[in-house]
């Protein structure tokens, strides 16, 4: 463990008289469908209330009721909000790991349980606190069925006198969860924890070498998952046509979207929905119906995760030759097939740029954070319609479903931007038009939407080879003509897709290359490999793909440069070997984790070390 | 285009539009295929019944039949989509411009094959659109194989018989929810015209079946779906007549032989029962008559079913009166207080 001076011993250490503050990690294993998340989600909130920088990460089971669940709480004074690997409290609640937990933490551990566990039995380097769970929720919680919810929020009470949390902030936070509907569900879930508080003052005399210390760097700041922050960022890019098919873990995505369209986005004169929100009986539908969509000329979007990818793909062929705007989420999870559905991966980035038979390329967004997924999220449909093709925004479980504390979100500057669609006035001032001939220069042609009233509007879209002016045809000429255009509109996209986020460090040998949930990881890890190793690194984070002049640039300017990716087999290395000459990938390193949780500091510092030969 | 009568007068429709801009380009299909005649029905009866074409938005699958929507209403915007996944496609342009009047042309191979999910699930929600399956049983462009309309026992060219018994798209449509139900002979030019017309009136999915034999590879003496054997086994249920609503309606009814149903748009079809005692409004009957007719061999033709009550899909929606695409920004990009209400909200 690092923050704590200990030696291996087997004894428990002296207990420094100056405990660390503000930079910790609590680990609570539970059983999923007991009412944990709450209680987790409360106890996370009240350290960020305190003006802590705080991150919660939910590692649970594909399973609605009766797997182990680990809730991470990581608090840090220094802003990382990244994954820690090390545990400094755990919170000991499902007999059936608890064993397994405590055998893995870091001597000087702190472990709170469930007494009748006598987890204490099991090492003597660690500190124990028993709590008899059962014995306090009962006075607390006279409806017996109910108790196994209620529990929970012992938990949270006895953390919070051992960790000095505010209790005020534990009951403001409480009240906030349940929201003002269910007054007495948080009013009976107080008293759990009030019963937990004064268990822990009144039984343990000795203190935990842990703290929280009110500070100042959250205010302002807001807390929310990645797909809530995409379906904001859907909303107000003024999405109009949303299709899905439920899947982990994109489907929350598209359920916090229905709620917020639910309460913004009825006309307020007729009631009326300004959206259409279906869900499908597949992913090759709700492509489908988000091409069709996005071909009439509706803001259209779909979510999903790796495995409606490969049924999308089909689709997604036809929406980037017919050339038609539509934007995909990818939640990516762990694959292949099935995987794990319920663990965080980069395992689609590879499989996505060239999704679909034949020659084909997409563009793809890649928000590292809330702020960027409602930014990127407006961006990616004023992006597919200027193009006129699919674009795929991919974050992860880890961005998608965990919480994360943010900036509040600024409101989007821009107006919203159409792309290039003629209407009957354009067309009665041009004459006519060919639907797919680059008239500009950028391999965009101009579009005209059903419903045009003008003789010249229509054209016959196909994904069967056509010309110009639409026409179906075979004709080598027409094809490759065609197919160029493509490619040329491709190598436009490169000027018009996010920047990525350049940090040179001055006299660095090696850079990193990183991209959405690894860049907290990777940012950390920067400074530790400072700090304990002397070694600088420079970093790149991509925001987009295709790929940009500055990724060239910064290869160029390092002699090894590490590519993080969260899949075994280097998909961003292999999209980079696909673009670069050989010469550029000789510089290129692999730098992989690919276990299924959020990507760690410690992980990527350890591997460069390795790799490195300190 | 001119929709300024100019002389010499030229025939024009009620909206001021000739034949002519009804049609598409020269069909590519062979010469003789039943699609060509299913074709020129839609041309007539889009310019018979005045329809706007810019107002129309065609789809089609992957297969012969899907081909064909190049072949008529040029003046539309058209779709051809990838097989078997019409309806999605089709839905989604929909919800998307609710004032769009869709019509998808698909093939069996397309709906009853591939595309068996999504005709379920199109058929499901009502989606209001027109969807003609032009049923031959056999996939023509790839020179000859079963599709899953195909009867038992039917052979192909080769002699090859069918040992699997058939979907009845018909069947599926009027069980899971489809508003008007009918099955045709691309041969018989009357009462396709009257159902085509029908379906144009019809507020909510219309499924037309048409048995549209394939003259190069499913029209010899083994098959079902041959000229000769349609000539032989169509049982037609009803003598149709579509009356407009912009024509008279006054002509003297037969009391008790003759029904009328009233379309939306005010136009009416009039129906006269032949051989049996059948109602358009019974699913229940319409669902027996086809198992019944099976059983003996015919193939029955005409109205199914008809409902003109049903909401559609985009009724169920709520959607918005006017078409989603073409809304302002005011209306689809909430203003900056809603954000800060929410951003407080997660403070």
């Amino acid at each position: 463990m690092s923050t704590l001076e200990v030696s291996p011993a087997e004894s428990l250490p002296e207990q420094s008289s100056h405990p660390v503050v503000n930079d910790f990690s609590i680990q609570v294993a539970t059983v999923n469908g007991s009412g944990s998340q709450t209680a987790n989600t409360v106890l996370m909130r009240s350290i960020f209330q305190m003006g802590v920088p705080v991150s919660g990460k939910n590692m649970f089971p594909s399973n609605i009721a009766g797997l182990p669940t680990w809730f991470t709480i990581r608090a840090s004074k220094k802003g990382y909000i990244g994954r820690r690997k090390e545990i400094d409290i755990l919170v000991a609640m499902n007999p059936e790991t608890a064993r397994e937990d405590v055998l893995k933490l870091d001597t000087g551990a702190v472990v709170i349980y469930d007494e009748p566990l006598k987890l204490n039995e099991l090492r003597s380097d660690l500190h124990f606190f028993p709590v008899p769970f059962d014995k306090l929720v009962a006075p607390v919680c006279p409806e017996a069925k109910l108790r196994k919810l209620v529990r929970n929020m012992i938990y949270d009470g006895v953390v919070a006198q051992l960790l000095s949390i505010e209790m005020d902030e534990i009951h403001t936070a409480l009240v906030k969860q349940f929201g003002k509907k269910k007054a007495k569900a948080a009013e009976l879930n107080w008293g759990a924890c009030k019963a937990g508080y004064e268990f822990a003052q009144k039984s343990f005399a000795q203190r935990v070498p842990y703290r929280v210390e009110r500070m100042n760097a959250t205010t302002g700041k807001i807390i929310i998952d990645g797909n809530a922050a995409c379906a904001l960022g859907c909303m107000f890019a003024g999405v109009t046509v949303v299709t899905w098919y439920p899947i982990t873990p994109s489907s929350s995505l598209v359920e916090s979207l229905i709620g917020y369209m639910r309460r913004f986005r009825h006309d307020p004169e007729t009631g009326k929905a300004t959206y259409a929100i279906v869900q499908a009986e597949d992913e090759l539908a709700s492509i489908g119906m988000a091409l069709g969509g996005g071909w009439a000329g509706a803001r259209s979007m779909t979510a999903t995760a790796g495995p409606g990818i490969s049924l999308m793909s089909e689709f997604i062929g036809l929406g980037y030759y017919a050339e038609i705007p539509v934007v995909v989420f990818d939640v990516e999870r762990v694959g292949p097939s099935t995987g794990l559905p319920t663990r965080t991966q980069q395992g689609d980035v590879l499989t996505t740029a060239i999704l679909s038979h034949g020659d084909t390329k997409h563009p793809m967004f890649f928000p590292c954070s809330p702020e960027e997924c409602f930014t990127m999220a407006h961006e990616a449909f004023d992006f597919a319609e200027k193009f006129q093709t699919p674009v795929f925004v991919m974050t992860d479980l880890d961005l998608g479903m965990n919480n994360w504390m943010a900036d509040a979100f600024a409101y989007p500057e821009k107006p919203i931007a159409r792309g290039k669609v003629l209407d009957a006035e354009d067309l009665k001032r041009l004459g006519g038009f060919a639907r797919y001939k680059d008239v500009d220069g950028d391999g965009v042609g101009y579009r005209t939407l059903p419903g045009t009233n003008h003789p010249a509007a229509s054209y016959f879209t196909r994904g069967s080879g056509h010309n110009e002016r639409a026409a179906y045809t075979e004709r080598e000429d027409d094809y490759i003509n065609n197919m160029d255009r493509l490619a040329h509109k491709f190598e436009v996209m490169r000027q018009h897709i996010p920047e990525p986020v350049v940090t040179i460090a001055p006299n660095a040998k090696i850079g990193f290359v990183a991209f959405g949930t690894s860049d907290y990881a990777v940012r950390e890890s920067c400074d530790q490999l400072r700090e304990e190793y002397g070694i600088e690194a420079s970093y790149l984070r991509l925001k987009g793909y295709p790929f940009t002049q500055h990724l060239r640039d910064f290869i160029t300017h390092h002699d090894r440069v590490y590519v993080v990716d969260q899949n075994r087999d280097a998909q961003l290395l292999g999209l980079m070997r696909l673009d670069f000459e050989p010469e550029l990938v000789a510089r290129l390193r692999s730098l992989r984790y690919y276990g299924g949780l959020p990507l760690d500091a410690r992980t990527v510092t350890d591997e460069i070390v390795r790799q490195e030969g300190k | 285009m001119s929709t300024t009568v100019t002389p010499p007068p030229k025939k024009v429709n009620h909206i001021g539009l000739e034949v002519l801009q009804y049609k598409g380009s020269k069909t590519t299909l062979c010469a003789g295929c039943g699609h060509n005649s299913i074709s020129e029905r839609i041309v007539e009866c889009f310019y018979d019944l005045g329809v706007n074409p810019y107002t129309v938005a065609k789809f089609s699958g992957i297969g012969c039949s899907s081909k064909s929507p190049a072949y008529f209403l040029g003046l539309s915007h058209g779709f051809n989509g990838v097989h078997g996944r019409m309806p999605a496609i089709a839905t989604g342009a929909i919800l998307a411009n609710r004032t769009l009047m869709g019509l998808g042309v698909t093939g069996d191979g397309d709906t009853a094959s591939i595309g068996i999910g999504q005709f379920m699930h199109l058929v499901r929600r009502n989606i209001p659109m027109i969807y003609v399956i032009e049923n031959n049983g056999v996939y023509g462009l790839t020179k000859g194989q079963f599709s899953a309309t195909a009867d038992l026992g039917s052979t192909l060219k080769t002699g090859i018989a069918n040992d699997l018994p058939p979907f009845d798209c018909c069947a599926l449509a009027l069980k899971w929810g489809a508003t008007f139900v009918a099955r045709s002979f691309s041969g018989d030019k009357k009462q396709l015209q009257a159902i085509v017309k029908t379906a144009i009136a019809h507020r909510g999915l219309s499924v037309i079946d048409v048995i549209s034999p394939c003259v190069t590879f499913n029209d010899h003496m083994g098959s079902t779906k041959s000229y000769s054997y349609m000539k032989d086994h169509e049982e037609a249920l009803q003598e149709l007549d579509f009356v407009p609503y912009f024509e008279d309606i006054s002509v003297d009814i037969p009391e008790g032989e003759v029904s009328d149903v009233r379309m939306h748009d005010g136009s009416h079809l009039r129906i006269r029962k032949l051989a049996r005692d059948f109602d358009v409004n019974d699913r229940f009957k319409a669902l027996q008559a086809l198992e019944e007719s099976e059983a003996k061999g015919e193939v029955l033709t005409g109205v199914l079913y008809l409902n003109t009550d049903k909401p559609t899909f985009t009724d169920l929606l709520n959607l918005a009166d006017e078409p989603l695409t073409t809304l302002p920004e005011s209306k689809v990009r909430p203003p900056k207080s809603v954000l800060d209400a929410v951003m407080e909200e997660l403070r």
